[in-house]
């Protein structure tokens, strides 16, 4: 039962950080371009990073204070 | 408007949490217990004076107080002063791109959102408040954030992302007017520069002749750029191991900043003000061209891990050990307007020098940016809005808390500027004991000795003592050995993501910079174009730098006499989104709730217009600007030399600071004046006409994603979550593995 829990936690806390930090963004965009266009061609792992960190460098976010 | 008049009524049923019979009464009971603990602990702290008192107060006080907020208060603004509605499609699922527009799980968006609007502001301001003592502050972090931060925010947040995340500029140019608009805009690129320089110099104070923080803060570049290529070219988007090796490796740097203080290269990264002050512009400079992979994005990363973990640690620290306040609840510089840290009497200078925390106007820049363009769900504006300042707020508590468990004169001999305090522990206990705070010579040199740092006097900016007060909560947590372990890791944090907002704000100004000048020249607008991007990233860098070097170079203290320029400049940003608000409020025919937004308004008006006149008028050279100035050219034109100042060349730069700032008070009350009387003059067009006035608010689309609205979902969104087959607390889209 607490081993259930302590899993449900882990896994949970992995979710988060992989979602936070944009690690999860490739597995969304392979899961989505399987779902929505399944004959075009995935992006491998190295070209998508490389268009998403140009994509964002030129909307830097301010930090405040 | 009729589609805002449509959605008010049926956003109301569709969020209401319909709890059973005996739920409701268990939460009536949870609630009531909540008030009374919160009214009890302010009952304490109202009453009990002259004896100490423990933190466990301050936090009961806080904590109450949030839940009540967030329960009640947030909640009617959210359901009917602004009437969210959840089948309305927000930006990030009309427009997603996968870029910015992305539907963001609401407990991730929390995280960036507060990452993005807390740093070393909510640190700094509580401790220099401190010197009133610690009621007045924590009264008005507390106060403030219920009735005016967290409003501010979210409600920015809530226009923005109905207006596709457009800024808070672009906000004011539409809602209000091309005057209003060009006058918030040049507010905005000034505050920005003051914000970056007082920060820089907080920075600069925490590493000056501090060969141990210096080697580890110059320790973070190399350790960001091999994270930047290994993310880039090793192992792309493994985010998390490259954060792991990062704060491993950051650790390492901390560590070694012992051993090299201990070693032969301790005189290599003994640095004097000035000349941290040459690194740190060069360093900006390059940090802003830079592609941001290469520099930017991974210290990101790193200071914000660091940023949540310290701030987890300091809270838990807390709650562990309860430590006992040494400041007094209000001391006697609260009347009188005579503290060393900085002039000015409580009204209005407690409520300037505590901006982030309480109320920030810089958070606006955020809330109408990139946030708005990543909410699911309308309805979840009050988790990340108001709560993401809530959050923020408790920050700020934490820092007024490390503050007030310091010795007093131990407080004073750091905070108060060198010209008060000489500069050995002999001087500074005199200084210090004549203030009325005792401390012998030898307390402060064992205080220097424990955090193994040669001196801790006059070491103004917050930071250092923030840190020395974490240390202290730390140790008597974690035990006493590891103390200058402590006291370094915090400074290392601080000084961390302060030069992360100094990377992104330069290279934000920079943006800005271009955006303007592109109007004018078209190729500056390009971000390709190399002359343009260096000429602009200089200028940026080249006005803070200007103000951090007469920060540091000022016989009057850097921090005594910026920090409330950047504190009048914060506070003009939020009168500037408060006035965007109350104009759109009335402009969609809301004037009975426009109170919510125009009370703090009024309040945020009255505290920077009568802090403005004081800097630019008061004949006290203390406290104005001008008399400052007049002062110091009387003499001068006399050839004396004027205390604190040492020669004829230290004169000249207290006149010349002394003008500077004073011209940028008057400028900032005029901005802030310009703005107020075209929102007026729009808010009575529109209270006129019937209906309001046609905004610029994008048309109703209907929503398919199905989210919760809260942090924890309601037994109805998670039946509704079930019926669509999502996991129990994301929304369809997210991938939670339950």
């Amino acid at each position: 039962m607490t081993i259930g829990w302590a899993g449900t936690a882990l896994r949970g806390i992995r979710w988060y950080l992989r979602e936070a930090t944009g690690e999860s963004a490739y597995d969304s965009y392979v899961a989505h371009a399987r779902r929505e266009h399944p004959d075009a061609p995935v992006l491998p792992r190295r070209d998508f990073e490389r268009v998403r960190q140009d994509a964002r460098a030129s909307q830097t976010r301010a930090r405040c204070c | 408007m009729s589609s805002e008049l449509r959605t008010d009524d049926r956003s109301g049923d569709q969020l209401a949490d319909r709890p059973g019979g005996r739920s409701r009464i268990g939460q009536t009971i949870v609630w009531v217990l909540v008030a009374v603990v919160g009214a009890t602990a302010w009952g304490v702290l109202a009453l009990v004076r002259h004896e100490r008192i423990s933190a466990l107060w301050l936090l009961a006080a806080a904590l109450g107080s949030y839940a009540i907020a967030y329960r009640f208060y947030a909640r009617f603004i959210v359901r009917r002063v602004l009437g969210v509605d959840d089948t309305r499609a927000t930006p990030a699922e009309r427009l997603e791109n996968d870029i910015d527009f992305q539907p963001t799980d609401r407990r991730v968006l929390f995280g960036h959102h507060f990452a993005a609007i807390a740093g070393a502001g909510p640190l700094v301001g509580p401790v220099l408040a401190a010197q009133m003592g610690y009621l007045p502050g924590t009264i008005w972090i507390v106060a403030g954030v219920i009735f005016a931060g967290a409003v501010q925010d979210m409600v920015t947040l809530f226009f923005s992302m109905r207006r596709d995340g457009k800024s808070l500029g672009q906000m004011a140019r539409e809602e209000i007017g091309p005057v209003g608009g060009a006058a918030a805009l040049l507010a905005v690129f000034t505050i920005m520069i003051i914000l970056l320089a007082v920060l820089a110099l907080v920075v600069v104070n925490a590493l000056a002749a501090s060969p141990w923080g210096t080697f580890s803060i110059a320790m973070t570049i190399p350790i960001a750029l091999l994270m930047g290529f290994y993310l880039r070219v090793l192992r792309p988007g493994r985010v998390m191991e490259t954060t792991v090796i990062g704060v491993a490796l950051l650790l390492l740097a901390i560590v070694a900043g012992g051993w090299v203080q201990e070693s032969s290269w301790a005189s290599a990264f003994t640095l004097s003000a000035k000349a941290l002050v040459i690194c740190l512009v060069v360093y900006g400079f390059f940090a802003s061209v830079l592609p941001v992979w290469m520099l930017l994005a991974p210290r990101d990363y790193l200071s914000t891990f660091m940023k949540i973990g310290t701030i987890g640690l300091l809270a838990i620290g807390m709650l562990f050990t309860l430590p006992v306040l040494h400041n007094e609840a209000i001391t006697k510089f609260a009347t009188n307007g005579k503290g060393p840290v900085f002039a000015g009497s409580l009204f209005p200078f407690v409520f300037i020098t505590i901006a982030c925390g309480a109320l920030s106007g810089f958070h606006s820049l955020i809330a109408s940016g990139t946030t708005p363009k990543m909410i699911e769900k309308e309805s979840q504006i009050r988790l990340i809005g108001y709560g993401g300042m809530l959050a923020e707020s408790f920050v700020a508590i934490s820092a007024m808390i490390a503050a007030s468990v310091l010795d007093q004169g131990l407080y004073y001999a750091i905070n108060a500027p060198a010209g008060v305090v000489g500069a050995t522990a002999q001087t500074a206990a005199t200084a210090v004991t004549n203030l009325g705070f005792p401390i012998t010579p030898n307390a402060l040199t064992a205080a220097a000795a424990q955090v193994q740092e040669k001196t801790l006097i006059a070491r103004t900016g917050g930071a250092p003592t923030l840190a020395v007060g974490m240390s202290e909560i730390f140790s008597s947590a974690f035990g006493d050995t590891l103390k200058a372990y402590f006291y370094h890791f915090a400074i290392m944090f601080e000084a961390l993501f302060i030069l992360t907002t100094v990377d992104a704000g330069t290279r934000v100004g920079r943006f800005m910079l271009q955006d303007t000048l592109g109007n004018v020249w078209k190729p500056m607008a390009r971000v390709s174009w190399w002359p343009g991007v260096w000429s602009t990233s200089a200028v940026v860098v080249g006005a803070w730098g200007y103000f951090l070097w007469t920060g540091v170079t000022n016989p009057l203290g850097g921090i005594n006499q910026l920090f409330p320029l950047f504190g009048i400049a914060n506070q003009l940003l939020a009168a500037v989104a408060l006035a965007v608000c109350t104009t759109l409020l009335i402009k969609h025919d809301k004037l009975k709730y426009a109170w919510v937004t125009a009370i703090p308004l009024a309040w945020d008006t009255l505290v920077t217009l009568t802090a403005s006149w004081q800097k630019i008028f008061s004949a006290d050279p203390g406290l104005g600007f001008f008399a400052q100035r007049n002062r110091f050219q009387t003499a001068l034109d006399k050839g004396t030399v004027l205390k604190p100042a040492k020669n004829i060349a230290d004169m000249h730069a207290v006149v010349t600071n002394s003008t500077v700032d004073g011209v940028l008070s008057a400028l900032f009350a005029g901005l802030i004046v310009i703005v107020l009387l075209d929102a007026v003059r729009v808010c009575i067009k529109a209270a006129r006409t019937r209906g309001g006035l046609p905004t610029a608010e994008a048309p109703y689309v209907e929503s398919h994603i199905v989210a919760p609205a809260g942090l924890i979902p309601t037994a109805e969104e998670r039946r509704v979550l079930a019926g669509t087959g999502a996991g129990s607390g994301s929304g369809t889209r997210g991938a939670h593995p339950s």
